[in-house]
């Protein structure tokens, strides 16, 4: 009876400072890289450049979280490689540019609580044209082509062009500028007083990024962990046979997944939109690239994984874009490589590619 | 006899299509006589053009048709040769010396940079690869585009490049006579008159250096061409597609399946250099944009699965309709849309500027409905006449195996 | 002899381009435990597989309680009230002993005297409850294997090779486990190697072999029958190939 109420797999407890140290690098690597760049780009820079650039660079990795994490899911769920991601994003900034100019006047507005009655439209319209088009996409694009990934690259890069001309013919061929709301122009000024940060100003929008960002991460976490939903998506990343054969309809779980990924995917390129505030059909394909290597980064299927890989992506942006920004994008796919050569699978891998 | 030497020269791999080959030996005869059959500027740039991407698109079959490895880092390869040749022509004056110095630094960095992606599929899967190359790509072109002073920058440079291959240069005297096909049929119907047809359709060339160019690009070309099909029908190319149907089982068989697939990548990347060098030489002027965009990189893509995936000849194809098409079907959308509204939905949806979207669409139904590509839909259909002459009989029940 | 639950009749199936199985013809009589014993390769797992709808049947049909689910979606005949247990267990190595269990129960929340007697069953689940599944030992995981399968009342239960690579000791806790499934008359069809298991707890049995059905009968038959034994399953002493 004893013989097998033992547990294996139990790591045995690290002793001293070395091996401590050794252990934390194993076990936590995302947290061990995120520190890491923290540390290396404090020692380089000045404090208040380096609360300026971290704040932004969260911000920044927020808003690729949500563009990245329909993305991770979507690959490890259902093995799709989905290469019009990119254009979904662009689709979302257009149809929140839009309504944004559509209300520009309730936008213009100082107060917060009216320039909400444009954000929250604008965003929930871009969150629902997105998913929309994923829902069309993935029956009549996608389904066809299950478990062939060449075929799969191709017809989503055709896919891509098609939808970022038909960008193009709706809303023309030139950028168009978006009107940030008003309230959330500016800044708040840290008072001199404060040790170190004192007097620096922190853009109301990057905040606000943050906070989102951290929300839905939550939200997306909570799902996933408690949630039946969540079980099922995880036990699909594993095993999509014994999930049918336990009696779910899988396919359902993947269109749903698949309709909220590109969801979340309109609304992180709406929120880049009132970032930037200009937008263009192609702004998809560059930030597809980020998009790549943080789901390459953070490991297929993982939700954290994308979330930290995110992050470290809009940090060693900003920092490496403030130190030298001719190698900015360099630095970011070299980052990727370097992470790729230390841990083939990623940060925090789910399923074994 | 002459059998023989079509097998050599062909290494036995035949279009194996009537329809096929006719179609080869036009675009064929068109390239080697093209300067003398199609008067113009814009017509022989592009005759250029497809001389030099026949080589991109061939070595991409190479890499995507017959191992199935999907990479977005072709264009980075092109643009390296490119840029190899602007830049040290740039530095080195417009002698030949310095045309070979550029072409040597840039097949060594080719060379560097797919072994280290071929080191990279070692550590990755083979999804993972393809956004990995997407990725490396993209740096590139960012740093090209960034160091303004050694690049260009998004300007990109000028190549001066040697006397002899530029328009100054004369190597005779007397003007050859050219005869434009086109010209002779549209007069034909326009002017009745066979004789007058005639005599409007020849024109006079003035041979001069960059006609030297063309023939060198179209002489490289079709060795190029050549020596991909003796590679793919040899015991290695024959080993890349083991590969391709199961790696598992090719390395079952003993092969070092990372071997042939980096020798594979490198080939490709190598070739791909060679042709951007002869871009450079040709079209006198290089930036980010015609030579390391994502776009072209969907262009090559599109004209390798379009022309026919794993058969090279595939290569030769797509190519010349690809770019005959993005030339001239902008014309021909222009002429839908002259009478339509402006800002019509018409107008918008069959603009010539949205070529792009139509040829999309056609891509994504290609796929579904012809993944063979044009070749290999020729080579079906010519399969099937041969079968049906052979059987005419009911065909017979299938055995199991 | 019990009416058939489950039969298959003249089923041929593939595996992409290979022709595993080559014309099964089996009765699975309701209430029993049957046993499915053959050689390795002969086509047992394939014929488990295609059962659930995992495999492409070109030829043939499959029915279940009369019906026929030949070519239907899996999931649609998990729902019918089939529940499978495959040769590698097929736990969500990634999720804790009780997410498992949940997603187990596809009816609803567990029903608690029924995730009782599983803990009588298997002690070891209630221990590990919320543990990582891929933690466990192998006797663990394959009791988790076969406690998902039993937390609803199913019909037919398709078993494939649970003994394999377990110590003595487990093979006999999950052998108390099955003879208490019969006892509740739940239908079980098991594949196993191991002839002693089987011959243990097997009522009928059928023996495969090159991707057909080259015997069926009771299991008492086969068992006091050397001869037999040693011509089907090459069992015994001078055997040849």
């Amino acid at each position: 009876m004893s013989a097998h109420d033992e547990m294996i797999g139990q790591p045995a407890r690290p002793r001293g400072v070395l091996a401590r140290f050794a252990a934390f690098r194993e076990d936590k690597p995302h947290v061990f890289l995120l520190l890491l760049m923290m540390a290396v780009a404090l020692v380089l820079m000045d404090p208040r450049t380096w609360v300026l650039l971290t704040i932004s660079g969260l911000a920044m990795g927020a808003m690729v979280f949500l563009m990245a994490s329909g993305m991770t899911l979507t690959f490890g769920l259902m093995n799709v490689l989905n290469l019009a991601h990119g254009a979904f994003i662009s689709l979302g900034a257009f149809a929140g540019a839009s309504v944004l100019v559509w209300l520009s006047r309730q936008a213009s507005e100082p107060s917060l609580l009216i320039n909400l009655a444009a954000i929250l439209p604008a965003l929930g319209f871009a969150l629902v044209v997105a998913g929309l088009l994923g829902l069309v996409f993935e029956r009549l694009v996608i389904k066809p082509v299950y478990g062939d990934h060449l075929k799969q690259i191709l017809v989503t890069v055709g896919g891509s062009i098609i939808i970022m001309e038909l960008i193009h013919v709706v809303w023309g061929p030139n950028e168009i500028p978006v009107p940030r709301p008003e309230a959330l122009t500016g800044a708040f000024l840290l008072p001199d007083a404060l040790p170190v940060i004192g007097g620096v100003a922190l853009e109301k929008y990057r905040l606000i990024a943050v906070v989102l960002g951290l929300a839905i991460y939550g939200l997306m976490t909570w799902i996933i962990e408690r949630t039946r939903v969540g079980i099922l998506i995880r036990a699909g990343v594993e095993s999509r046979e014994m999930v049918e054969v336990q009696g779910y309809r899988i396919r359902l779980l993947f269109l749903g997944v698949f309709v909220a990924g590109s969801a979340l995917a309109g609304l992180g390129g709406a929120m880049w939109a009132m970032y930037r505030e200009i937008i263009t059909a192609h702004m998809g394909d560059e930030l597809m690239i980020s998009v790549i290597v943080v789901i390459i980064l953070g490991g297929l299927g993982s939700i954290k994984g994308c979330f930290y890989g995110a992050v470290l992506v809009g940090l060693i942006n900003l920092y490496v874009g403030y130190l030298e920004p001719r190698l900015a994008a360099v630095a970011t796919v070299g980052l990727m490589v370097g992470v790729l050569m230390w841990r083939p699978q990623g940060l925090i891998p789910v399923i074994k590619v | 006899m002459l059998n023989g030497m079509f097998n050599r020269i062909l290494s036995g791999d035949y279009p194996r299509s009537r329809a096929l080959s006719v179609l080869l030996v036009l675009i064929g005869v068109c390239l080697a006589l093209g300067p003398f059959l199609f008067p113009g500027v814009r017509a022989f740039s592009m005759l250029g053009m497809i001389c030099v991407f026949i080589i991109v698109v061939a070595s991409y079959d190479l890499m995507l048709g017959y191992t199935h490895i999907v990479s977005f880092a072709h264009t980075m390869f092109f643009g390296i040769g490119a840029y190899g040749v602007a830049m040290s022509t740039d530095a080195f004056g417009s002698g030949f010396g310095a045309v070979f110095i550029g072409i040597g630094g840039a097949i060594v960095m080719s060379v560097l940079l797919s072994l280290l992606l071929g080191l990279l599929s070692l550590r990755v899967k083979a999804i993972f690869f393809a956004l990995v190359t997407l990725a490396v790509a993209f740096a590139f072109l960012s740093l090209v585009t960034q160091l303004y002073n050694i690049t260009g920058g998004e300007d990109g440079l000028a190549v001066r490049g040697p006397r002899e291959l530029g328009p100054a240069f004369r190597p005779f005297d007397s003007k050859v006579p050219g005869f434009s096909v086109v010209d002779f049929i549209a007069g034909v119907f326009t002017q009745g008159s066979i004789g007058q047809a005639f005599n409007d359709a020849v024109f006079e060339v003035r041979v001069n250096g960059r006609h030297l160019m063309y023939y060198i690009t179209f002489a490289i070309s079709l060795a190029v061409f050549l020596f991909l099909l003796r590679m793919v029908n040899s015991p290695f190319g024959r080993v890349l597609q083991a590969i391709r149907e199961n790696e598992f089982r090719a390395q079952a068989l003993g092969y070092r399946t990372v071997f042939y697939r980096t020798a594979a990548v490198i080939v490709s990347a190598v070739l791909a250099t060679l042709a951007g060098v002869l871009f450079a030489l040709i079209n006198r002027y290089v930036n980010p944009e015609n030579t390391l965009n994502f776009e072209l990189m969907v262009f090559i893509l599109l004209m390798c699965v379009i022309g026919g995936m794993g058969t090279l000849y595939g290569a030769v194809v797509g190519t010349a309709v690809f770019l005959l098409a993005q030339n001239y079907l902008q014309d021909l959308l222009g002429l839908l849309v002259s009478n339509a509204e402006p800002g019509s939905l018409f107008a918008e949806l069959a603009g010539p500027d949205r070529w792009l979207l139509w040829f999309g669409l056609l891509f994504v139904l290609s796929v579904y409905f012809f993944p063979s590509g044009i070749v290999g839909q020729l080579r079906l259909w010519a399969e099937r006449r041969r079968e049906r002459k052979a059987a005419p009989a009911a065909s017979p029940l299938k055995q199991e195996s | 002899m019990a009416e058939s639950i489950l039969s298959l009749s003249g089923v041929r199936a593939d595996i992409d381009q290979y022709h595993i199985l080559h014309g099964v013809d089996l009765q699975v009589p309701k209430g029993e435990l049957t046993v499915l014993l053959g050689r390795n390769g002969a086509g047992k797992s394939t014929t488990l597989r295609t059962i659930m709808g995992l495999t492409t049947v070109t030829e043939g049909k499959v029915r279940f309680r009369g019906e026929d689910i030949t070519g239907q979606p899996t999931p649609r005949i998990a729902r019918k009230g089939i529940a499978f247990v495959p040769e590698n267990m097929g736990i969500f190595s990634l999720l804790t002993v009780r997410e498992n269990m949940v997603l187990a129960a596809v009816d609803g929340p567990m029903d608690p005297a029924r995730l009782d007697w599983v803990f009588d069953l298997f002690p070891p689940l209630k221990k590990f409850w919320n543990r990582a599944a891929g933690n466990l030992s192998g006797g663990q995981k394959q009791m988790l294997a076969i406690a998902r399968a039993i937390i609803e009342p199913r019909e037919l239960l398709l078993v494939d090779e649970p003994t394999k690579g377990l110590a003595p000791a487990i093979i006999n806790d999950l052998a108390g486990a099955f003879e208490q499934l019969k006892q509740q008359q739940v239908t079980v069809l098991l594949v196993e190697q191991n002839f002693n298991f089987s011959r243990r707890l097997g009522q009928s049995a059928a023996v495969m072999n090159d991707g057909g059905v080259v015997w069926s009968g009771q299991m008492t038959e086969l068992a006091e029958n050397d001869d037999l034994q040693h011509e089907l399953l090459g069992l015994g002493l001078g055997e040849h190939q």
